[in-house]
């Protein structure tokens, strides 16, 4: 079977069926249905597109036929496509989770819709190889997230995001502005077309501020140090789900663009781009640190390791050698499930005592051991504890910054680990730990409802950890395709057959 | 001519950044949408000001005539984009100055914490 334009099916499944979904607002049983359908047709597509990314090399499709540097070429290489892969899973689950608890009024807000454009969005600026067209997918899930994010309607949804509102839309004409200055540099947006026009032109310092520019923009969106400051006050406010959904992709998104960027299309001056990106990546972690120790509160103690994990992802990336850029990746991908399968455990945590504050909870484990249990061991694998999932990217991220110099920042990546088992336990030791404190044990088949999903990714998470090794060949070619860019060049400017 | 538009553009910056600094929510919004006519014209400027004719293969017309698409259609869709998200921003507004009563981003302080 000759499927050529497999790469666009990821990004048009969950449009389409968003689209149908409009149609269906009354009925909670179709927008269920719907809604998980969508989620999974678009799992499985983009598997489909993983296995033949994997055998036949880099995806390439341009849009209407307009050959490469004038139509917008859609470009699926291995990194894109595990992103896509990753995202679509991720959304199947956190779907089922919010049949059980978000409740009726907003899963009729339009909520299933909502998400499956934010998928699109997602998807599509995981794939375009199209300057612009990134912009354009960006503002794609922006607009559902905003949706997402004033789901509901409660006072402080309201006031944080219109917060969330402002800091992306000042961000949205940044992006454009900059790429209004790179267009005007080269006269071209196709990302391999400006890989190669900014080769030729080589170092100059007007293209290391237009990559610096890059960087502001897309570090609003991955939440790095000092534009980190609205993360926090803006994904405390959604439901659980969301929270959950936020999380797990919207940060990486912008951590995606960062990588690309700075491994295609800014590679000439690597002294100071990679250095500052090296710079703030450290001050991430550091700053991320703080915040994870001061609070008391599940959800922040967990949304302050988002900003850890930015770090450490940008960390590898700006170590700029194939050892660490692997290793990005890897970590990457189990930071998307790790955080997604967290959020959930505190949903249900929360769920179970009424509460977020970690003071007010305590002695769970007697109650509920499969969640105490279950969490621990997400924790160590949050951590990165060999066997479990974040051990193998973190320890080539190591490697890597090692191999590259940089030793006393490998020195801050390692002990950033401690940090993040110090935080993530906390919660274990105070809420299922110690006398038992009050809560309103909610029915048992509830919580059985919302533990289905959570177990299921908990498997997967703990899957990716322990069988590492067979999905090493996928991670070293996308490793390979990242450091040589000449393999994506090619796929997009020469492969015209 | 790219001196002057560039020095508009600069102009338009500078008030929207003034009114997104400012408290009341409605200049805010104002603020971004000027914010985001300041990019547009700045991208204009961006692809040269030149060229006499539209990209059109017709008799007559070189290569040299014609005004630099690109540009124009990356404005398009930028304009439709801000538009798009200051029609929601203003929705989202007015609903927030329902909920809270108030227009004035300094009593909607707080880390997210539910007061």
């Amino acid at each position: 079977m000759k499927l050529i334009n497999l790469v666009v099916l990821p990004i048009i499944v969950p449009l389409f069926i968003g689209t149908v979904l409009l149609l269906f607002r009354k009925s909670l049983l179709a927008q269920r249905a719907l809604g998980l359908f969508g989620a999974a047709a678009t799992l499985v597509v983009s598997l489909f597109l993983l296995a033949k990314v994997a055998e036949d090399g880099i995806q390439v499709v341009t849009l209407g036929s307009w050959a490469a540097p004038y139509g917008i070429s859609l470009v699926s290489d291995m990194l894109s496509i595990l992103l896509v892969a990753t995202a679509s899973l991720l959304t199947l689950l956190v779907l089922w989770y919010s049949v059980y608890s978000l409740g009726e009024k907003r899963e009729l807000s339009f909520f299933y819709p909502a998400t499956l454009f934010m998928l699109t969005g997602i998807n599509g600026a995981f794939t375009t190889g199209d300057i612009f067209n990134l912009f354009v997918f960006f503002e794609v899930f922006l607009m559902a997230s905003y949706v997402l994010i004033a789901l509901g309607g409660e006072r402080i949804q309201l006031r944080e995001s219109m917060k969330y509102i402002i800091v992306n839309v000042v961000a949205a004409a940044l992006f454009v502005i900059t790429i209004g200055y790179l267009y005007s540099i080269t006269g071209t947006l196709n990302m391999a077309d400006l890989a190669v026009k900014l080769g030729d032109i080589g170092s100059m310092g007007v293209i290391s501020t237009v990559a610096i520019m890059f960087l502001v923009v897309f570090g609003i969106k991955a939440g790095i140090f000092p534009l980190y400051f609205w993360l926090p006050g803006s994904y405390y406010a959604p439901p659980l789900p969301v929270l959950a959904l936020f999380g797990a992709l919207l940060t990486k998104v912008g951590i995606y663009s960062i990588t690309r960027v700075y491994t295609l299309i800014f590679t000439t001056d690597v002294a100071f781009t990679h250095d500052m990106l090296m710079m703030l990546a450290i001050a991430t972690i550091l700053f991320g640190s703080i915040g994870a120790l001061a609070y008391m509160d599940v959800k922040k103690i967990i949304i302050y390791n988002i900003v850890i994990a930015v770090g450490v992802i940008l960390f590898g990336v700006a170590a700029f050698n194939e050892v660490a850029v692997t290793g990005s990746v890897l970590y990457l991908i189990h930071d998307m499930l790790v955080k997604a399968l967290l959020f959930l455990m505190i949903g249900v945590l929360i769920f179970i005592t009424g509460k977020t504050n970690l003071r007010e909870m305590g002695g769970l484990i007697r109650h509920y051991p499969v969640l105490g249990w279950t969490y621990l061991v997400a924790v160590f694998a949050l951590a990165g504890i060999p066997p479990l999932s974040g051990f193998a990217g973190k320890i080539l991220i190591l490697q890597g910054g090692l191999e590259g110099g940089f030793v006393w920042q490998s020195i801050v990546v390692a002990l950033s680990t401690m940090v993040v088992l110090l935080s993530a336990i906390r919660i274990f030791i105070y809420a299922f730990w110690g006398a038992e404190k009050s809560f309103n044990s909610p029915p048992k088949a509830k919580y059985v409802n919302r533990m289905i999903p959570v177990v299921i990714l908990f498997v997967i998470t703990m899957g990716y950890g322990v069988f590492i090794e067979f999905l090493m060949p996928l991670f070293q070619a996308t490793g390979t395709q990242l450091m040589d860019s000449s393999l994506y060049i090619d796929a997009v400017l020469g492969g015209e057959k | 001519m790219e001196i002057m538009m560039a020095i508009l553009a600069g102009f338009l910056f500078s008030a929207a950044t003034y009114l997104i600094l400012s408290k009341s929510l409605l200049r805010i919004i104002i603020g971004t949408g000027l914010l985001s006519h300041g990019t547009h014209l700045l991208l204009l400027t961006m692809g040269g000001l030149g060229g006499k004719s539209a990209p059109v293969v017709a008799d007559g017309v070189t290569v040299a005539d014609y005004v630099d698409p690109l540009p124009q259609a990356l404005i398009l869709t930028a304009i439709v984009i801000s538009f798009g998200v200051t029609a929601f921003a203003l929705v989202l507004a007015y609903r927030t100055y329902q909920e809270i009563g108030t227009d004035n981003m300094d009593y909607m302080k707080g880390r997210g914490e539910i007061d």
